[in-house]
């Protein structure tokens, strides 16, 4: 039976992720992932006058290329799970105009794909579906120009700042079948430890990445070294720097944690500050990184989470500090 | 000489401006506003009409010289109108880089596009 | 978890990456400068033509000008992610935000979009600096009158 432990779900037979695709722009295309996409789009206005449209079709070919490579229509989808960082996730809501499957928006930040996947993992144990999508992407300059300044604005970012990826990924999830095993997953408590620097959004999402950790090392009886791996979404360095501390602070060492925002890009000579971010970015490390790994055998368990902070523009002016929250997927590969 | 003065002044004014942005919080829309009241300010008390001699355009092309500008409009409006000249002062000796501005930023956008930064 | 606000509070600051403030100041000073110098040339140039005051508004405004010139191709963003204060304190500055938000805005509409948000981050710096030069008016006029 599969049973709730904690804030963690144990499935008794766990979902399968079976298919899965990912979409980057062009310094993902730049970076030391590039090989591993699907899709790139070194124009990143997608052939579009406007960003946000331009997001929504980076979005729309991820998912679309997803449902070729499964061999399925969109009417087999019973259920996507989708969202992003644009107000009201219209990037979203517009790919599913087009793919017109049924449809339940998240918002979730950066912590969207982890999210999805949490859902769809029990939306498909469950047996209320029998093809679940779990999608979600960010773009640069969407974000740009609704969080901080015009795109042709010459500011100077500050060495915490992070670089929000033009990025996408798809997973998804059947109740069997060959692919990646979901074993267990742990929603996330929101946690707020009062930081308001917006442009270190990496310390403000910490805090939530060590709750979620320990909550599901302690719901599943594990400890960082039973994984072959433990990935947070974008910590970046500063955020991985802190995160490092305060798990050995709890009693965890956690040597093999990677972070997905200094996966994507070459953090010292792309440019990127602190590192990449974005709800495409944990995304994208999962699909390009992650999933192929577990796949083909080379790794045997994996600890995923996405980190998301969720401020808004303005509950951020007024002077709120920005809460964080992540969700952690335990993925397995398939015995034999 | 005036050449170098403009140069140095100039630099040393934008130096200010990076030591606010490195070591404090403060964000560059506030760093800017602070810079053009801090014009105004540095007018009123004088101290800025001799920089401004001395340093020519290192004076006036940094923010500092938009606030001594609107503060030298206003005493020449008081001077010529009295007490309205507090209202009409100010941005008349502002109107043209505010015109300018906005005249060349809407034909930017007639012919521009945004740009990624990647 | 033990963790408190004003622990955490701490251990970020002692985490903050150092911004390389020599080689900051620096590129801020140099370009900065340059940006000042060729504003001298360029009045130095009115000056043979119109009177001081005259002169110097054509300078602003020949610098606006080539802001924008620069701004077009995305160039003075390329310029001001490396420079800081240097590119962000002159004129040039200030013209490069009203330009970029224009461009920038132009997918909202240009009343709503443009029109309404032109002046998105330079505006903060014309109204205090019109608000700090009325009071600087009053103060100018009481003591005139004393």
């Amino acid at each position: 039976m599969t049973v709730r432990n904690g804030d963690t779900v144990i499935f008794h037979t766990p979902p399968i992720i079976h298919t899965w695709a990912s979409a980057g722009g062009k310094k993902e295309s730049e970076g030391p992932l590039a090989d591993a996409f699907d899709l790139l789009f070194p124009d990143t206005s997608c052939g579009t006058s406007k960003w946000e449209q331009a997001e929504s079709i980076l979005q729309q070919k991820c998912v679309e290329h997803c449902l070729k490579k499964a061999s399925l229509d969109p009417d087999q989808i019973d259920l996507a799970f989708g969202g992003d960082l644009q107000a009201q996730c219209t990037a979203s809501n517009y790919t599913m105009r087009a793919v017109g499957a049924p449809y339940a928006g998240l918002y979730g930040a950066c912590s969207t794909m982890a999210e999805g996947l949490c859902l769809a993992a029990c939306f498909a144990a469950a047996g209320y579906g029998k093809q679940v999508l779990a999608f979600t992407s960010s773009h640069f300059c969407a974000a740009e120009r609704q969080f901080r300044t015009p795109l042709d604005y010459g500011g100077k970012r500050p060495p915490t700042a992070q670089w929000t990826a033009t990025a996408a990924g798809a997973c998804l999830l059947s109740p069997g079948g060959k692919g990646v095993a979901v074993h267990s997953v742990t929603f996330g408590r929101v946690q707020d430890y009062d930081v308001h620097d917006i442009n270190n959004m990496g310390a403000a999402m910490m805090p939530a990445a060590v709750s979620t950790l320990m909550h599901h090392f302690d719901d599943t009886g594990t400890v960082p070294a039973d994984y072959d791996a433990v990935f947070t979404g974008d910590l970046g360095q500063v955020g991985s720097g802190l995160l490092h501390r305060q798990m050995l602070a709890e009693g965890y060492d956690l040597a093999n944690h990677r972070d997905c925002g200094c996966l994507l890009y070459d953090v010292g000579n792309q440019h990127v500050q602190a590192g990449g971010s974005g709800a495409g970015c944990s995304a994208a490390v999962l699909c390009t990184h992650v999933l192929p790994r577990l796949a083909d055998g080379r790794w045997k368990r994996v600890l995923f989470l996405s980190t998301g902070a969720l401020m808004s523009q303005t509950t951020y002016l007024q002077g709120e500090s920005i809460p964080g929250i992540a969700h952690a997927v335990e993925l397995r590969a398939q015995e034999g | 000489m005036q050449y170098i003065w403009a140069f140095v002044v100039g630099g040393a004014i934008c130096v200010i401006g990076q030591l606010l942005i490195d070591y404090t919080a403060l964000t560059p829309a506030r760093i800017l506003t602070g810079y053009v009241v801090t014009g105004v300010v540095l007018s009123a008390v004088g101290l800025y009409d001799p920089l401004a001699e001395f340093a020519g355009a290192g004076a006036s092309v940094p923010l500092l010289g938009f606030g001594h500008l609107l503060a030298q409009g206003v005493v020449s409006a008081v001077d010529e109108i009295g007490l309205p000249g507090i209202f009409t002062g100010g941005l008349t000796a502002a109107a043209g880089g505010i015109a300018a501005s906005l005249v060349f930023g809407v034909l930017a956008a007639l012919v521009g596009k945004s740009h990624d930064q990647s | 978890m033990k963790l408190d606000p004003e622990r955490y509070a701490k251990m970020t600051r002692e985490a903050l990456p150092h911004s390389p403030v020599l080689k900051d100041c620096l590129w801020a000073f140099f370009v900065g400068g340059t940006i000042c110098l060729l504003g001298e040339i360029l009045r130095q140039s009115w000056m043979l033509l119109y009177d001081k005051e005259l002169a110097g508004a054509l300078t602003s405004i020949s610098l606006i000008f080539l802001s924008a010139l620069v701004t077009l191709p995305g160039w003075y963003q390329k310029l001001g992610a490396k420079v800081g204060a240097g590119t962000l304190v002159p004129i040039t500055g200030f013209a490069n935000s009203v330009v970029s938000a224009a461009i920038e805005f132009k997918a909202e509409g240009w009343v709503t979009g443009v029109g309404a948000r032109i002046f998105i981050i330079a505006g903060p710096v014309i109204a205090y600096g019109t608000l700090a030069s009325w009071v600087w008016g009053i103060v100018y006029w009481i003591m005139g009158k004393l």
